[in-house]
């Protein structure tokens, strides 16, 4: 194996072609995403990612763990959303070995999971002002982020890659101080995002940047496979929280949230409404987790019956889809991971080509891609 | 449309096709070559509208491939498993990245880690790993110099 | 081993102006961009400008997994630093391949294959507060260079 060939890409045409690499190193915080675009001026005429410089052989590994074992790497796919993943793979055995959650688990999953989306859009929206240009969103949405991420420590232990669901429910308990933080931590939330909105949404040099940039129409993002904001962006109403509901989310009142105009300032503008309703999400189970078991009782060796399952849910950037393929045994015979980035990423060149370089970065600021999971 | 009227919609088109009894949706098993003729009609005929693909997978059951399409129709409600049986000697698959934009990327990593060659696919090359790595994700993979096992 | 005061000043003002070069893979870097942001503020220490470049950056935080396709990139982003160059390996995926070590096909098990690493910092993901104590770390382990040509190789221990 070379390790020093680069790769053979379709793009150069003919001896005028002018061909750019952005990445795999850059300065965006997106990760390792290489792409090649070929420029006329700056005008972008087409646009060729490159993959698998962080292809972890996740689905491979899987096979070789037990049940209990595949969704720690899941953590590590898209780092942000982690609880979600993980959640996403809790679920799909739990389908296979037939088992319950309790009703205690299931709203601690629903309040985690919230908490999680709330933490990565932030995180969204400082990268995002750092791409355009602006440097202090960065550091509000840290210091915000921060906060949720030390209510995550005092009950799961660690702040990034949680590894809090397990088949059955979740590992231990609340904190004792769980529900006391997170209630006097919504009103400063609430405070903030206004800030945001004074920051950054009204000002004319972002709107210019963003409105009319990237635009995707309903039909085209479907056909793409897009999920998740993305999708909800361009009218298409694609939430499995309310199509396909898991974990009890269909007691909880929220709106999914849907613009039409299919460009930046439509994505950005569902990111920041969808930031609310996690809140009333949490508003509205935070005083209301019912007591009971945190965990179902299972069997310490997990032994699915032949099969197979699909798991959808709903990540912070759209719709994981976990296909766990049983053959009896002790070890998942395959894992497929339906990542939302995935799709997500091959809707960028229909959205880019025509446009300039710089409107190429605002249409992968707002589609928010986390590179790790469309590698796998 | 129910599972019912599906069933009887695919038989029409393919009467070889067999079904999956007992799963989470309906499953169905047809031979790689009749597979892109069910799929159009899936797509375009209003009664089932097919219009999102959520996951095309690539499955070794050792005797043979499985291409695995995840379907489901934003209008009607209804999802769809349809299943083509891939040759393991000869691993050939026709194309849907006409019918559905998505299915350009999913088609390049299931031909990267298992080696389906999909015909007629506009940019067929391998997506994470380079031409000269075998394929990672068959049952016979072996690499002894990377893998470290257990 | 001497240090001369000509040593002192030159390792003073290296050690307390590094400037990393932004390179994260995955998960790492995002307690990375914690540590550069406002709660855990790395820029006290002096790693204020993040270079982009990395001809103009001289240490080289390689925070995430490195895997066979991304280890020539690692190398030349290296070779393309000016001495003196520094390299901290933050997490356990780029000391030894971390939760990828076994059954993996594609995970470089450790970046001290393909570079030569100063700090190691354990951890999936090390916390801000793992990181700043490594850059002190670092800091002391640059103070105790020196530039005035030695006969015997340089030898570093902790007191």
């Amino acid at each position: 194996m070379n390790l020093f060939e680069t790769e053979s890409s379709k793009l150069v045409e003919s001896e005028e072609d002018f061909v750019v690499n952005i990445g795999p190193q850059h300065p965006s915080t997106h990760g390792v995403l290489h792409l090649k675009i070929k420029l006329e001026g700056e005008t972008v005429k087409d646009v060729e990612p490159h993959l698998g410089y962080i292809h972890r052989s996740i689905e491979k590994m899987s096979e070789a763990g037990n049940y209990r074992q595949f969704s720690y790497l899941t953590s590590r796919m898209d780092y942000l959303s982690s609880h979600m993943n993980n959640q996403a793979c809790a679920i799909a055995v739990e389908k296979a070995i037939q088992v319950e959650v309790p009703k205690r688990a299931q709203v601690i999953r629903i309040l985690m999971a919230e908490l999680t989306r709330l933490a990565s859009h932030q995180l969204w929206w400082g990268a995002m002002g750092l791409d355009i240009g602006a440097v202090t969103p960065f550091f509000i949405s840290f210091r915000d982020r921060e906060s949720i991420l030390e209510i995550f420590e005092d009950t799961c232990g660690t702040r990034l890659t949680m590894n809090y669901n397990v088949p059955g429910g979740v590992m231990l308990d609340l904190h004792p101080n769980f529900q006391k933080r997170v209630r006097e931590l919504l009103p400063i939330l609430k405070k903030n995002l206004k800030e945001y909105d004074d920051l950054l949404t009204g000002n004319v040099i972002f709107e210019e940047r963003t409105k009319g940039v990237g635009v995707i129409s309903g039909a085209d993002a479907l056909s793409y496979g897009c999920s998740g904001p993305v999708a909800r962006a361009s009218g298409v109403s694609c939430d499995i929280r309310k199509w396909h509901p898991y974990d009890g989310y269909e007691e909880v009142k929220f709106n999914e949230i849907i613009e039409t105009a299919g460009d930046c300032f439509a994505r950005y503008k569902v990111r920041m409404l969808e930031m609310w309703e996690s809140i009333s999400i949490v508003e509205q189970l935070i005083d209301n987790i019912p007591e009971g078991e945190f965990q179902a009782k299972t069997k310490n060796v997990l032994k699915p019956a032949k099969g197979e399952w699909f798991v959808r849910v709903e990540t912070a950037r759209g719709e994981l889809g976990v296909y766990l393929i049983s053959d009896g045994t002790a070890n998942p015979y395959r894992v497929k991971f339906r990542s939302p980035n995935f799709s997500n990423l091959s809707a960028l060149k229909h959205m880019a080509v025509g446009g300039k370089i710089g409107d190429l970065v605002a249409i992968m600021a707002t589609l928010d891609l986390v590179i790790p999971d469309i590698d796998r | 449309m129910s599972n019912e009227e599906l069933k009887a919609f695919v038989s029409k088109i393919i009467p070889e096709a067999v079904f999956e009894e007992g799963g989470q949706y309906l499953n169905v098993i047809v031979d790689a070559v009749l597979v892109r003729k069910l799929l159009e009609e899936l797509r375009h005929e209003s009664t089932t509208g097919f219009d999102f693909l959520f996951c095309l997978s690539g499955v070794d059951w050792k005797t043979h491939f499985f291409v695995v399409y995840h379907l489901e129709s934003k209008h009607n409600k209804h999802i769809i498993v349809i299943k083509a049986k891939v040759n393991r000697e000869e691993p050939v698959c026709p194309t849907v990245s006409d019918i559905w934009r998505t299915a350009e990327l999913h088609e390049r990593e299931v031909f990267d880690l298992f080696g389906v060659k999909f015909t007629d696919h506009p940019d067929l090359r391998r997506l994470f790993l380079d031409d000269t790595w075998g394929f990672p994700l068959r049952k016979d993979y072996v690499d002894d110099t990377t893998i470290v096992s257990l | 081993m001497v240090i001369s005061s000509v040593d002192k000043v030159v390792n003073w003002s290296r050690a307390n102006s590094l400037w990393p070069l932004v390179f994260g893979t995955s998960c790492c870097a995002i307690e990375m961009m914690s540590a550069a942001s406002a709660k855990y503020d790395w820029s006290r220490f002096g790693f204020e400008v993040a270079r982009a470049s990395p001809r103009q950056a001289d240490l080289i935080i390689c925070a995430g997994t490195i895997v066979y396709k991304m280890a020539p990139v690692l190398k030349r982003l290296f070779d393309q630093m000016p001495d003196p160059k520094y390299v901290i390996a933050m997490g356990a995926c780029t000391i030894s391949g971390g939760p990828f070590f076994y059954n993996s096909y594609s995970v470089v098990r450790g970046i001290d294959h393909i570079v030569p690493v100063d700090v190691y910092i354990p951890g999936c993901p090390p916390r801000p507060e793992a990181l700043l104590h490594s850059l002190i770390e670092l800091q002391r382990k640059i103070k105790t260079h020196t530039v005035v040509k030695q006969s015997a190789p340089q030898e570093f221990i902790v007191k």
